[in-house]
């Protein structure tokens, strides 16, 4: 597959800008962190989601428990993919238990890997609600699935990519919205 | 991150690549074992055959279980009590069972090469869980994660595998997995139970256990197979483990710790003593725990993309 840039979305300042009131949304709206965690979706979701926890500790002065969920086990369209993928390792190591969760990911699309997040949250226990928290929105839903904190809501189009690049993982900063060219 | 190997059938001719990643994906799968609810729906709809044509406690729960935490749906089947008691061929209850659309079947077959003639002719996975005398891959591939769990990295790693070498399935899998992943591998036992010519396979023999013990890292001690000892291979249990069993005694002279691995199930007191099996160097309920999660990294790898 090749990628033609049709804009930059963000760029490192307007990302750090939107991770500071994604952490803000969330203390506001859990009103405080007491029995909030966080749980980053590998691969991007998890560096998001240490950015974000990171923020909240300096805004409240107390850490956040932060967890890394890998969703493959949970999906339902591996088998439709040529190459099947990876499995990752899950931490989370808190109790979930009567804890709001925030589901952090980089981008929501179809909502899937979020019903897969879900699915397998449960597994660990019956937190008392599980909120979601995006960088990018870029709609074409296929399930009843919406994020409580969003960073910016694009419109796309189905032949459009949304690439997002984390210093941690690509040695940069930049959320690119590039059209798919075979 | 698919697999080169479409089967299971051993360790002789799979790559270091595909061994990597059966274990990389094993230790993402050994997390699911530790959560309060042990199931991830990865192979809804998929059917497993177990078919055990020899007796077996560990492996058989230990593929049953994996399949179960994958929630594949399973079948099991054991030679006794079957129609092959009333004289059918292996191969015709074999395509009677796959009439019924299997997706895998794990096999156990006292005879050697079982589970490759059986890949020829059904159109499913196959993983072999031991044919004879020959392999048994994912006992192999549980020893390797366990060594890497506990010693970080396989290459380089000195290993001494002491026991029966000649009639251990165990040890001719590992003998593989090993030399593949870069480790050096020592064989210990009486000239009886050596092979003829396994220097060939690229591993140091020797017949002093004391020698084995001052080379390893790491030691995989084998059961001596009570059910072939009519054959007169060695003169007795007891002299058995006078000559080579591993003892509190022997393993005080060593200036530091080595790690104890046996695939069970141990005779204690013939090939290696209790104190030692239950040690804080002994590995071997890892070994069971990590077999579950090997097994279904298998499961998925081969069966996830069907």
């Amino acid at each position: 597959m090749n990628f033609k840039t049709r804009s930059q979305l963000m760029d490192e300042t307007a990302l750090r800008r939107t991770i500071t009131r994604l952490a803000h949304e969330i203390i506001e709206r859990c009103k405080g962190i007491d029995d909030v965690a966080i749980i980053g979706i590998r691969t991007r979701g998890e560096f998001l989601a240490k950015r974000i926890a990171k923020k909240i500790e300096e805004v409240e002065g107390k850490p956040i428990p932060v967890g890394v969920l890998d969703t493959v086990m949970y999906r339902d369209d591996y088998r439709m993919k040529k190459q099947l993928p990876a499995t990752e390792i899950t931490e989370i190591p808190f109790d979930v238990d009567d804890k709001i969760l925030v589901l952090v990911d980089d981008v929501i699309y179809t909502g899937r890997t979020i019903r897969a997040a879900m699915d397998a949250l449960m597994d660990f226990g019956r937190p008392s609600a599980i909120q979601l928290a995006v960088l990018i929105d870029r709609g074409h839903r296929e399930l009843p699935i919406k994020a409580d904190y969003i960073g910016k809501s694009v419109p796309t189009a189905r032949n459009e990519e949304v690439k997002v690049h984390m210093k941690e993982f690509d040695g940069r900063d930049e959320i690119l919205l590039v059209e798919v060219t075979e | 991150m698919n697999l080169r190997i479409k089967h299971l059938l051993g360790l002789e001719n799979v790559s270091r690549e595909d061994i990597n990643t059966i274990l990389d994906t094993a230790f993402s799968f050994r997390e699911v074992l530790d959560r309060p609810i042990k199931k991830v729906p990865t192979l809804k709809g998929v059917t497993v055959a177990n078919l055990f044509f020899e007796n077996s406690t560990r492996t058989r729960i230990s593929f049953e279980l994996a399949e179960k935490r994958l929630s594949a749906d399973t079948v099991n089947f054991s030679a006794s009590g079957s129609s092959l008691a009333k004289g059918e061929s292996l191969r015709d209850t074999i395509q009677n069972l796959f009439a019924m659309k299997m997706d895998v079947v794990v096999m156990r077959h006292p005879t050697p090469g079982s589970v490759k003639l059986l890949s020829r002719f059904v159109d499913a996975v196959v993983i072999n869980a031991g044919d004879g005398t020959h392999e048994h891959p994912t006992q192999a591939l549980l020893d390797i994660m366990s060594m890497k769990e506990k010693l970080g990295s396989i290459e380089g790693l000195n290993v001494a595998i002491i026991g029966d070498i000649r009639h251990s399935r165990v040890a001719l899998s590992n003998i593989y997995g090993l030399k593949t992943m870069g480790a050096n591998v020592l064989l210990c036992g009486p000239p009886t139970f050596m092979p003829y010519d396994v220097e060939s396979l690229g591993v140091k023999v020797t017949y002093d256990l004391d020698e084995a013990l001052a080379f390893a890292d790491v030691i995989n001690v084998l059961r001596i197979q009570r059910e072939r000892q009519g054959k007169g291979l060695i003169p007795s249990m007891r002299e058995y483990r006078n000559v080579y069993g591993v003892t509190q005694q022997r393993l005080s002279k060593l200036k530091r710790p080595i790690t104890i691995m046996h695939p069970g199930p141990i005779n204690r007191g013939v090939e290696i003593d209790t104190d030692m099996a239950d040690s804080e160097h002994s590995i071997i309920l890892h070994q069971v725990l990590n077999g579950v999660a090997v097994r279904m990294s298998i499961l998925y790898l081969l069966a996830g993309g069907r």
